[in-house]
């Protein structure tokens, strides 16, 4: 493992950034660990999620944004339910995907084209077309057997349609998505 | 006494979990709530847009509210756990008051954000009471062995979410046992079941769901039952993937607990939707004998 | 009359922003300041020097020193000037160093503050009288309440300075957290073995009245002179013929009641004695478990009793003491770790708390010694310890560390080793707290020698599993999560105030913190003092201790009694209140306002006035200010004095 430098390692402006949109105070954070003990994809990240609050405490942005940890993390909320000093760490962790979706700093593709896609779906129809979010989801991947398995058992049980669910509101939903893009901008 | 609610029934009650939804509005007719589809709703935008961006999340949900102000009602309720957490989180978040702001510029019209917001579960427990509901079962599940399974954020975080308790909610226990069912003690109950990388990460939920049906069947249930979308379509659904990827060879039926509350009051048909399960029940119900009514598929 | 100003320098912490030099010409400029200077350091010996030099050679009848807080140096200067011939109370004192040089960086802004604040103190001491203190006589008796092992240190050394000692003890016996324990850190000897001689000693000292089974009622009264009432709760035994022979315990037929000595592992009976130690060796009966007292039929113990004690109509008696000190030391109680539900709540039985695995380890506790687990009566294998259960957890409203929970963790280790070889032991810590004499060695030893497993990190669920339980945690050294499979959970619960503190605090007129203990007189200066004269501290009241600590505070609480009594009468404070018989209209405000009952109503020629019990009047002018005819006026703060200071400093 290479050292870190930490003369010029810790990035307070990404500290601040991170504080500012979470509301959280990392610095509260004394490494007990009870968010990874109970974290349940812990398995499958590259930071545990209390090494990710540490990366956030010490300001190594890299680090944290680049991890696959932050897009696996699963929004179950038991962090943030047993942090003893009340940090909401999934919020934080939320935030952290937002900061490197906003750098292109993705580092879990398939994860983001799904997102993408399911919010495609819903700016396009006011609710989720699970079919149409599914081709999109696999044109933009590639990865055709995508829960080709399902698809008969879900068509056989009537839970999935060949027509998109659209309101009649659709285009208030649009606005709102090129208000938030404006805003955003 | 009816109550009214508006109802927010979410997109996987219109797909996937057609039989939640078909059952909670039969199940709330029978028990006497009323519930008024909030008109012409939106997709709350689930996981993908809070992991994008907080202020798209609670504007996508601020367009449901501010069409629910609108209605007579005593306030909002959904049968989905993930619409209820994004609903409340967004609206716990319009407390801030620069924020809410935020919300109505983009969603281009004014939100009040103070309805009350719950859960079916919620208000069935609280309006009409366990011991009630006990009465309402004619047809009590005798001989039933479940486990309840209500998901990880049902009731997380506690802060926002304020119904039961976090690391050991009682509800559905109570109400599965009011209704005549055996419920085993199930320490996976509040466990993830890696819903939010379904499609993604199949190695993620077949590690999670597996996880809990191997519970379950360890800990002697017949079934699992349920109050989320998202966890019964992990474990009914996907149970022969999960099967497949864990070598292991589960066959569990998974309920959804508003499909066993219309059992238990006599109610059956095509509302319940038992034959939407992808694991059959049908064998095991009948190897309850006659109380569990006369199911047919 | 002729005033001189002293301006402290404080070597650069006044003079470092404000002008001192300045400061002291200001002064010249205010009435009847006949001199003025700086000072380098007030309060040393040259500084003082030179004050009395100063009243000397211009005939100064009154001082101000500009310095720092009165709480500081106040005390100093009222010398300093005795020593030079003045009365002490021709003195004051202005605050520019907390009030100004330590607040602001504004040289100029600070300078003319600090002058403000020296014309507010000279404006005052013009209309200062000379005052003299009072005596009175004290009572030299020293009640101590709380019978664990710093109550017990306290009043055996009062006891054996030749004072009369009270000490009231809530439970049936005295011996506190201590009496459980099995053995102590970091030396392993047995806690009944050095314990017990000492509460033999209490119960034989002539000097010591005990009282157990009671707690007090009320305080009146003030330093010298307490009144306190104590509750002695019924034991429906009569202890003065019961002999603690046993025969009682031995026919009682509710075997199943509740085991508070034995942190509920096991049951005893209704009429029990707590354990074979006991101080006193008394029978007592638990009211609601006894079938006589709640159904009216049984009466097996008067039957089995020889002595003919039973006496199931007693009912609680309320005996008053007069002391002259107190000595609180009423200890801590544990934490309740059934709001974690990620450890189950309470609801698996072999998750049992620190307190309880001591019980399981004693030879005198249910199991005789012999680990077993609660459920089913095996010898565990595997046991895991988790700590900070309930310490240093801010979202449960408990963000300190216990202190102690570290140490007796490592104790459990090795002594679950030398009684159950084959076991593993696994400790989940955060951080290892260990800064006593021998006490890292002690944990090191744990490790090392008695095989101890620690892992850094967090346990998040306990679930059943086969018989056993499954405990899933993190292991934050190397990142990853673990699991063990283990016979038994051992949580070691953080300390928190004992029950009923804030409510014997208030009863005491004593200050406690955020989490109900005891408020020192100063963290530093005044460990075992409060700031409520002749009342003292002794151990976990005032935060958690362990059992050196403790002791070392029940002989310094001592220590502080014994200096009181030396003298025979005590200096009372002259700034009390005293009424105007002629402005008085007698409407009682000041009574119903005054925190110490120093004010009584008495008939003056027909007519109902206030009057001022000067011993016991504390100086703290709210019955000045209640008063609607400014009749009740305190001495050296009286209402021309304070507005002649608001009028200083706004005199438009």
């Amino acid at each position: 493992m290479p050292a870190t430098t930490l003369t010029n390692s810790y990035d307070a402006a990404f500290v601040a950034e991170v504080r500012r949109e979470s509301e959280q105070n990392l610095a509260l954070c004394y490494q007990c660990g009870n968010c990874t003990a109970g974290c349940p994809v812990s398995f499958a990240y590259d930071f545990p999620v209390n090494q990710i609050m540490y990366l956030v405490q010490t300001g190594r942005k890299m680090e944290a944004l680049t991890s696959h940890a932050i897009w696996l993390c699963a929004s179950c909320e038991t962090c943030t339910t047993r942090c003893p000093n009340d940090i909401d760490v999934a919020r934080v962790m939320d935030v952290l995907r937002h900061m490197a979706r906003r750098e292109n700093l993705v580092a879990e593709h398939s994860i983001h084209a799904f997102w993408n896609s399911f919010l495609s779906s819903v700016e396009r129809y006011g609710r989720v077309f699970e079919l149409g979010l599914m081709a999109s989801y696999i044109g933009k991947t590639g990865r055709v057997l995508t829960d080709a398995d399902l698809a008969p058992v879900a068509l056989r049980k009537g839970k999935l349609t060949f027509k998109p669910h659209d309101i009649h509101g659709v285009a208030e939903v649009r606005d709102i998505f090129k208000r938030y893009r404006e805003h955003r901008s | 006494m009816s109550r009214r609610y508006a109802y927010y029934p979410g997109c996987s009650g219109q797909g996937t979990s057609r039989e939640y939804d078909s059952s909670t509005r039969a199940m709330c007719q029978e028990l006497g709530f009323e519930l008024i589809d909030i008109p012409d709703w939106n997709c709350c935008g689930s996981t993908p847009a809070h992991a994008v961006d907080h202020l798209l999340s609670a504007s996508l949900v601020a367009r449901n509210l501010a069409i629910a102000e609108d209605m007579d009602v005593e306030g909002i309720v959904t049968p989905c756990p993930s619409c209820l957490k994004n609903l409340k989180t967004s609206q716990h978040r319009m407390l801030r008051p620069e924020f809410h702001q935020e919300v109505q510029r983009v969603l281009g019209r004014a939100v009040r954000a103070d309805l009350p917001i719950k859960s079916v579960l919620q208000v069935l427990v609280e309006d009409r009471g366990i011991g009630w509901i006990a009465q309402q079962a004619t047809a009590p599940l005798t001989g039933l062995k479940v486990v309840p399974y209500y998901g990880c954020i049902m009731n997380r975080p506690p802060d926002v979410m304020r119904f039961d308790d976090p690391e050991n909610p009682m509800a559905l226990d109570n109400l599965l046992t009011a209704i005549g069912a055996e419920v085993l003690p199930f320490a996976l109950k509040t466990d993830c079941c890696g819903a939010s990388l379904g499609t993604t990460r199949r190695d993620v939920v077949a590690r999670l769901s597996g996880r809990v049906l191997d519970a379950a069947a360890a800990a002697g249930a017949d079934a699992i039952v349920t109050a989320c979308p998202l966890c019964q379509m992990n474990l009914d659904m996907r149970q022969a993937q999960i099967n497949k990827a864990n070598g292991s060879s589960h066959r569990l039926p998974v309920f959804y607990y508003s499909q066993l509350i219309m059992l238990a009051t006599g109610q059956q048909g095509e509302r319940v939707g038992l034959d939407k399960l992808c694991v059959s029940p049908f064998s095991l119900l009948e190897s309850l004998g006659p109380q569990a009514g006369e199911v047919r598929s | 009359m002729n005033i001189g100003v002293f301006v402290c320098h404080c070597g650069s912490n006044i003079a470092g922003t404000v002008d001192t030099v300045a400061v002291a010409k200001a002064a010249l400029a205010y009435p009847e300041v006949v001199f003025a200077t700086d000072t380098m350091y007030a309060c040393s010996e040259p500084g003082q020097a030179g004050i009395i030099e100063a009243v000397q050679k211009y005939e100064l009848d009154g001082v101000v020193v500009a310095s720092c807080t009165p709480r500081m140096h106040e005390a100093t200067f009222r010398r300093t000037v005795e020593r030079a011939g003045l009365n002490r109370y021709m003195f004051e004192m202005a605050n520019i160093r907390e009030h100004v040089s330590w607040i602001g960086k504004d040289k100029d802004a600070n300078t003319n503050k600090a002058a403000e604040l020296v014309h507010i103190a000279v404006e005052k001491l013009r209309r200062n009288t000379e005052l003299t203190a009072g005596e009175f006589t004290i009572n030299k008796r020293v009640m101590v309440i709380g019978g664990g092992v710093a109550g017990i240190q306290a009043a055996l050394d009062c006891a054996d300075g030749g004072l009369e000692v009270v000490l009231v003890e809530r439970e049936p016996s005295i011996g506190g957290k201590m009496s459980k324990l099995d053995k102590t850190f970091p030396t392993v000897d047995c806690s009944s073995c050095i314990l017990g001689p000492r509460m033999v000693d209490i119960a034989q000292n002539p000097n010591i009245t005990l009282y157990t089974l009671s707690e007090v009622e009320s305080v009146d009264g003030f330093v010298g002179n307490f009144d306190v009432k104590v509750r002695r709760k019924a034991a429906y035994v009569d202890w003065t013929l019961c002999t603690g022979c046993g025969e009682c315990a031995a026919k009682c037929p509710s075997k199943k009641t509740p085991d508070r000595f034995n942190e509920f592992i096991g049951k005893t009976t209704a009429i029990n004695i707590p354990f074979p130690q006991a101080i006193p060796k008394k029978a007592s009966i638990n009211a609601a478990a006894c079938l006589m007292l709640t159904k009216g039929k049984c009466g097996a113990c008067v039957k089995a009793c020889p002595a003919g004690a039973i006496q199931f109509k007693q009912e609680d008696e309320i005996v008053t003491e007069q002391v002259g000190a107190v000595i609180v030391a009423t200890g801590y109680d544990l934490f309740d770790f059934t709001q974690y539900g990620e450890y189950g709540g309470g609801r698996y039985p072999d998750v049992i708390t620190s307190m309880q695995y001591e019980r399981l380890l004693s030879a005198s506790g249910p199991t005789e010694g012999h680990i077993k687990r609660p459920s089913d009566g095996k010898e565990p294998k595997d046991i895991v310890f988790i700590q900070c259960v309930g310490s240093r957890d801010k979202s449960i409203g408990r963000p300190y560390c216990s202190g102690f929970c570290c140490m007796y963790t490592a104790k459990q280790t090795i002594l679950t080793k030398d009684h159950l070889p084959e076991s593993q032991s696994y400790v989940f810590y955060m951080d290892i707290r260990s800064p006593g004499k021998g006490y890292d060695e002690f944990i090191r030893r744990a490790m090392e020698e008695y095989g101890a497993r620690y892992i850094r990190g967090r346990v998040s669920a306990i679930q059943p599993k086969n018989g056993r339980y499954l405990i899933k945690g993190v292991n934050t050294l190397m990142g990853d999560q673990v699991e063990i499979e283990a016979d038994l959970v051992v949580l070691a619960v953080g300390a928190e105030a004992a029950k009923g503190a804030p409510q014997l605090a208030e009863k005491l007129r004593i200050s406690y913190d955020t989490y109900g203990f005891y408020m020192e007189g100063h963290p530093k200066l005044k460990p075992v003092e409060t700031n409520t004269a002749g009342i003292y501290l002794a151990g976990s009241c005032q935060g958690p201790k362990d059992i050196p600590s403790s002791v070392a505070q029940g002989g310094a609480a001592a220590s502080k009694v014994l200096g009181l009594f030396s003298k025979d009468k005590l200096a009372s404070d002259p700034q009390v209140s005293s009424v105007s018989l002629q402005r008085c209209i007698g409407c009682a405000k000041c009574q119903s306002v005054c925190p110490f009952g120093a004010i009584e109503m008495t008939q003056f020629r027909g007519m109902t006035k206030a009057s001022v019990i000067a011993t016991v009047c504390q100086g703290c002018g709210n019955c000045t200010s209640a008063c609607p005819q400014g009749a009740i006026q305190l001495s050296h703060f009286t209402d021309n004095q304070i507005l002649a200071e608001v009028h200083a400093l706004c005199p438009y």
